[in-house]
């Protein structure tokens, strides 16, 4: 035993300074990335059928600004009637009522397993069944028959569905409507996510079913529920071009194809349906970053880092390993 | 559809200083009868211990006491009232879920793993269900929330959230917030158990305050020590019937019943 150790604080030891290991896969990949993409950017300059000064052009026309705007409005009130209809159906689906139940299974069923293009396309062209629609007692005329009264109606107000039923009311029940069924689904998951015990506690103080479900359940489902619906919401964006076959006029997608048409210039309009489609996508990918962060206030870094991981913006808003406020 | 068979009987009087009083309580899950009758009575201002190995029902009984469970036969008054039901013409009628919201508002539950509200801070942890129950308003409420807290030794700690408390302190905002109904009776359902051993203690303590202010209170525990020093009463439960009970200190020290024996010898 030396005596120098008895007496001094050891030394530090040198740094590490190792010879890194060596990856010369990676240089490969980096070439073969470089050829592809130097071949694309050729690709995008050279060849005339881009024709980028005629896009550039038409793509920001009025009438293309007209349908830009139509597409959002049509996506938020889609969301808006998906996420309310989503939880009550969700709601129904948890009932201990075996006919809510019933209910909200058949129409998770149907909604889910009918194409939107299908549907939008069906719901444009429901004018076909009725005329007019009408709200008042239902089987009036019946009713009048058995009481021997001819032509009994009993009407509050109606009006005419070939008036409301094309185009934009049509394109936007058919994906509300069909939203909701997923909706439905996802927030069922997400009141199920949450901790028995907190119903439990809930009861316990006194308060009401509603009281429980508004106040505890649902603000702490929401962190499951939100991702998803981040996701839902991009999709819906994209399914909004699918309404140009309603017909929707008032649409993007549909404004983007019409001047296509018109000019015989059709493939430009296509890319600039792409950029545009990428830049709105972008934008709700932001927004849904800074909702992830809200709702998951009170539940430590570990649990946001892990519900960012599960949401698309693991990729788009950092690495989880910054999630931490 | 109501199961509950009549016992002989079965007096429905206040005023007689008893706040529960438990009669032949049966539960079963399924076939699996959890609870195979049990008489208890619990006097006002009381602290009723209540000890047994796990699986015993101790629990399950606990949540009787409120409603949270059904129970199968028997009947459970609080404060003279019967639990979950109305008599009426010899029969019994099931209650709305809004009378057995307002029944339980007088009573106050803990709960092992604290089930406080994650998305809430501990200030409004405690606020809460009185101002939903329209009881106050909000500003009422937070004024009286902070005493509260205060009172179990949280004072600086009404911003934080339950994530950001140990469990120690995670529990005593539990109990605050069961005391901001202003209840009558107060359950706990293993207090302590989930709790590192250093924080045992500051529990305990709000506990023996509450007690030493004349709460009646029925406690699942397993800390001999405070069933010893606090208890009025001890009951040992084991396989869904009462073995034995009595004052504490007398069942601690002269158990009569061997299964008493056993469990005792194992927890202290
Ligand atoms: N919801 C339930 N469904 C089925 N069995 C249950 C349920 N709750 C409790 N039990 C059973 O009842 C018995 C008593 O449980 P419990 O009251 O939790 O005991 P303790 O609290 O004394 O440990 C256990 O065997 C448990 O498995
Ligand atoms: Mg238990």
């Amino acid at each position: 035993m030396s005596s120098e150790t008895d007496t001094t604080e050891r030394a530090r030891p040198e740094p590490i300074q190792a010879v890194p290991v060596r990856h010369p896969g990676r240089w490969v990949a980096v070439a073969v990335i470089g050829v592809l993409v130097a071949m694309f950017v050729h690709l995008l300059v050279t060849n005339k059928a881009f024709n980028w000064a005629f896009m550039v052009d038409e793509m920001f026309r009025p009438p293309i600004m007209e349908g830009l705007r139509g597409t959002l409005a049509l996506t938020v009130l889609a969301m808006v009637i998906g996420v309310s209809l989503g939880v009550v159906v969700a709601i129904m689906r948890l009932s201990e009522n075996p006919i809510l139940r019933g209910v909200s299974w058949a129409y998770t069923w149907f909604f889910r397993a009918v194409p939107r293009l299908v549907l939008a396309i069906l719901f444009g062209n429901l004018g076909i069944l009725w005329a007019r629609i009408e709200f008042g007692l239902p089987f009036d005329r019946q009713i009048g028959a058995l009481f021997g009264v001819d032509d009994f109606e009993a009407r509050l107000f109606g009006f005419s569905a070939l008036e409301i039923l094309t185009g934009f009311v049509a394109g936007m029940l058919a994906l509300g409507l069909s939203e909701a069924a997923y909706m439905a689904e996802i927030v069922r998951a997400g009141i199920q996510s949450v901790d028995e015990g907190q119903t439990e506690a809930a009861q316990a103080l006194g308060l009401s079913r509603t009281q429980i479900l508004r106040r505890i359940v649902l603000p702490q489902a929401m962190r499951v529920i939100i991702p998803p619906t981040g996701n839902e919401t991009i999709a819906m964006l994209k399914d909004t071009s699918l309404v140009a076959f309603v017909p929707v006029s008032t649409e993007l997608f549909f404004q983007l194809k019409a001047v296509g048409n018109r000019t015989f210039q059709v493939f430009p309009m296509y890319v600039a349906a792409c950029l545009w489609y990428l830049l709105l996508t972008s934008v709700l990918l932001v927004g849904q970053y800074y909702l992830e962060r809200h709702f998951s206030k009170g539940f430590g870094k570990s649990a946001q880092a892990k519900i960012r991981l599960r949401g698309i913006t693991a990729e788009a808003g950092g690495s989880a390993s910054e999630a931490g406020r | 559809m109501t199961q509950v068979t009549t016992p002989a009987g079965a007096a429905g009087t206040a005023d007689d200083g008893v706040m529960v009083r438990a009669e032949q309580v049966h539960k079963s899950f399924g076939s699996v009868e959890v609870l195979k009758g049990i008489d208890l009575e619990v006097r006002s201002g009381e602290v009723c211990c209540l000890l047994g190995p796990s699986g015993s029902g101790k629990s399950t009984f606990l949540r009787c006491i409120n409603h949270l469970e059904k129970i199968n036969a028997g009947r459970i008054r609080v404060d003279g009232e019967l639990i979950g039901y109305r008599e009426r013409g010899g029969k019994l009628h099931e209650m709305r879920e809004k009378e057995i919201a307002t029944q339980r508002r007088a009573i106050g539950m803990v709960f092992q793993r604290f089930n406080l509200f994650p998305h809430m801070t501990a200030l409004q942890n405690v606020a809460e269900a009185p101002v939903l129950s329209g009881r106050e308003r909000k500003a009422a409420a937070r004024d009286r929330a902070a005493a509260l807290l205060q009172r179990v030794g949280l004072g600086d700690k009404l911003g934080s959230y339950p994530g950001q408390l140990s469990g120690g302190q995670q529990q005593r905002v539990a109990i605050a917030r069961a005391l901001a109904m202003q209840p009558k009776l107060m359950l706990f359902d293993e207090p302590t158990s989930a709790l590192d051993p250093e924080l045992v203690g500051e529990v305990l303590d709000v506990m023996k305050d509450l007690a030493r202010d004349g709460m009646t209170m029925i406690v699942v525990t397993h800390e001999i020590g405070f069933a010893r020093e606090v208890g009025d009463s001890l009951i040992f439960m084991d396989d869904g019937v009462v073995v034995e009970s009595g004052a504490p200190r007398e069942v601690i020290a002269n158990p009569r019943h061997d299964r008493t024996k056993a469990f005792l010898a194992k927890v202290l």
